[in-house]
């Protein structure tokens, strides 16, 4: 089990001809991913690493029954892409792209909650089932199968926690790269319960930063309805107020989505919360023993 | 990106946004001239930094004739303004917008920013105005009225009332001025892709009118690529050299006031870096996160302006390679030393994809002053102590 994603979900891949599309789209096929083809508009009929290429979303759903997209596009009209996605029935849209710009993801966010599509990013790494699935950038082979649950808006700390859950002996069932933009798609709340249902997954590390309150609203969620233990690390303690930290949406504002407040928020639910990157393993390691 | 209070108006104007009339000066000999030409008895003399709290810091001020409007330009050009938001070292003043005097009753405030819980702009609005709307918000909440704007629909009637009747204003040609007022405001919080904008204090004239006594906007770096006429607006100086210089590498810099300098893959693993040198006893000297692109020169870059803080006693270099190959960095590593004198120790930790290449290449180079570490908190104590001297 895991969550979202296994090895029989068919993918697409939203700019698939471009470099990046190609290269991410060959690295997800050889980890084990069913990509069944990708869409370029204008490409259409073309075969691509040997998978069939469409004009439209639309077009590729209904040749190959893909359920996700994996998407690739460029920033300024990778909120077109996204918003195609929804209408043409894509249940999960998992967006790569950063700098997008705010505006444009509004805007598709709310078009695919419309449509009930889920979105996963901008600006992630994507989302990998261990050693079945993974539809994203992150280097797969850190990802062995285990019994931990992973959720990050960064993609190097995903790497970084990933690896100290494997060195522990655990392993990772499914983590999922949020993004650190000011506007997400699937965040901890909507994720959290797909781990507390998914009966493999038997502890839940959660990595946030400053800027926004979805930490804040996960603690919230946690204390209510999670019963697996979960340990947390909030990147950005010694960050300085009012200054943008690499990622779009990592900004202390005013006094508003500080470290210190979201991890108090945290700890108050029962969150293991560790200080540095670095105890995140034995501290999963603890939660579980 | 952020722009001066005399270009987010000349915005407003073009929206038909209500402001003081203004013209900015380069030197008192312009000052004057614009006084002039703006007519009147009474001018504000208005420094132009891209900071808040310019009136207590001095650089506001009130000229009853033009001699005084030359008197106070040639104090406020060129002088070191200090506010709550330059920090310590101030801003020089380069720029002084001349404005004509208004008649005011009373003060507001009024911003538009992103609710990034409600995913959509929200205006903000307080009769507390001329006041940091930060201590508002902390001491009466309740004189802050909050409207969600959903862009799908726009700016609609009831956005309005629920803006007039929770400020109390309750004159009827008011509250269509402010309604008016609040519309066009959003509309170009839309079109031009901002991220804040600010209006503090919006006052109300004797004669009920509303207009923008100040303003400030920042817009969304992302969205740049659409508005080339925001992006023309840019003021160099107002950016940090260092800053702006990384940014054009792809190198993601903000320069701290510690000791260690980092260079970090990724936004979360450079901040858990600072978080984990703290923690460790030690104080990071910036965060830099190199990308997912770094090459040898860009990594040379960074060595380069870590390197220009005197502060510096260590470097920490910590890579997670995903998508960034090991061996790059620490052919990269390897380069630096050439390029740029590394006169402290660099620790360097390099995990992933091909840490192990990567090791050998370091290893056979065998530079001076460069320490291996194996993992995070490994590599934090090192940096650590060698900043101390201990290492």
């Amino acid at each position: 089990m895991s969550i979202l994603v296994n090895k029989d979900t068919k993918v697409i891949v939203q700019g698939f001809t471009g470099s990046e599309g190609t290269f991410h789209a060959e690295q997800c096929m050889a980890y084990g991913t069913q990509i069944v083809g990708g869409v370029t508009p204008g490409k259409g009929g073309q075969t691509h690493l040997g998978k069939p290429v469409f004009n439209t979303v639309k077009e590729a759903v209904a040749a190959t029954g893909a359920t996700v997209s994996m998407v690739f596009v460029p920033p300024a009209f990778v909120a077109d892409a996204v918003m195609e996605a929804a209408e043409a029935g894509i249940e999960l849209a998992v967006i790569i792209t950063e700098g997008a710009p705010v505006r444009d993801m509004q805007k598709a966010k709310a078009h695919a909650v419309k449509h009930g599509m889920m979105t996963i990013g901008p600006n992630c790494p994507g989302i990998i089932t261990a050693e079945e699935c993974k539809i994203g950038i992150m280097p797969g082979n850190i990802f062995k199968k285990g019994k931990v649950g992973l959720i990050s808006k960064s993609g190097t700390l995903t790497y970084e926690a990933s690896n100290q859950v494997v060195k522990e002996g655990l392993g990772i069932t499914t983590a999922v790269g949020i993004g650190g933009d000011p506007i997400i798609g699937l965040s901890y709340k909507q994720l959290l319960p797909m781990f507390e249902a998914d009966p493999e997954t038997e502890a839940i590390v959660m990595i946030g930063e400053i800027g926004g309150d979805l930490e804040i609203q996960a603690a919230k969620f946690i204390k209510e309805n999670i019963k697996k233990p979960v340990v947390a690390f909030i990147a950005g303690q010694t960050a300085p107020k009012g200054k943008r930290m690499g990622h779009a949406g990592a900004i202390v504002s005013g006094s508003a989505g500080t470290a210190k407040e979201k991890t108090d928020a945290l700890e108050a639910a029962g969150v293991k919360v560790v200080v540095s990157p670095a105890e995140i393993g034995k501290a999963v390691k603890e939660v579980l023993s | 990106m952020n722009i001066h209070e005399y270009q987010a108006k000349q915005i407003f104007k073009e929206y038909g946004v209500p402001t003081p009339r203004g013209i900015v000066a380069n030197t008192p000999d312009e000052a004057v001239k614009a006084a002039q030409e703006l007519g009147g008895s009474i001018w504000v003399v208005k420094a132009q930094i891209h900071a808040g709290g310019r009136g207590l810091g001095g650089g506001v001020k009130l000229a009853k004739s033009t001699e005084e409007v030359r008197e106070l330009a040639s104090q406020i050009i060129g002088m070191n303004l200090v506010t709550h938001q330059t920090g310590p070292e101030g801003k020089l003043v380069q720029k002084v917008y001349i404005e004509e005097g208004v008649d005011i009753k009373d003060e507001f405030y009024l911003g538009v920013v992103l609710d990034r819980a409600k995913e959509m702009p929200v205006i903000m609005a307080s009769t507390e105005g001329g006041m940091e709307i930060e201590k508002v918000a902390e001491e009466t909440p309740e004189k802050i009225v909050k409207v969600a704007v959903d862009p799908a629909i726009g700016f609609q009637g009831f956005h309005g009332r629920e803006l007039v009747f929770g400020l109390g204003i309750t004159d009827k040609n008011e509250q269509k001025n402010f309604m008016k007022f609040a519309q066009k405001l959003f509309k170009v919080y839309m079109d031009k892709d901002a991220e804040l904008i600010e209006i503090n204090p919006l006052v109300r004239t004797g004669s009920g009118e509303f207009i923008a006594l100040d303003a400030k906007m920042g817009f969304d770096d992302s969205a740049l690529f659409r508005h080339p006429e925001i992006e023309e607006m840019r003021d160099i100086s107002e950016e940090d050299p260092d800053e702006r210089e990384a940014a054009q590498y792809g190198l993601s810099y903000v320069s701290l006031d510690g000791e260690i300098g980092c260079m970090v893959n990724g936004a979360g693993l450079a901040m858990g870096t600072m978080d984990t040198i703290n923690y460790m006893g030690g104080t990071p000297a910036n965060f830099l996160d190199v990308g997912g692109k770094a090459t040898a020169e860009t990594v040379a870059k960074g060595f380069e302006i870590i390197l220009r803080n005197p502060n510096v006693k260590s470097i920490f270099v910590n890579i997670f390679g995903g998508i960034v190959r090991c061996d790059r960095i620490a052919n990269g590593i390897l380069e630096a030393t050439k390029m740029v004198d590394v006169k402290v120790p660099v620790v360097v930790r390099l995990d992933g994809t091909n840490a192990a290449e990567a090791a050998e290449i370091l290893k056979n180079a065998n530079i001076e002053n460069v320490i291996a570490a194996t993992d995070l908190a490994d590599g934090a104590k090192k940096a650590v102590a060698a900043a101390k001297g201990e290492l």
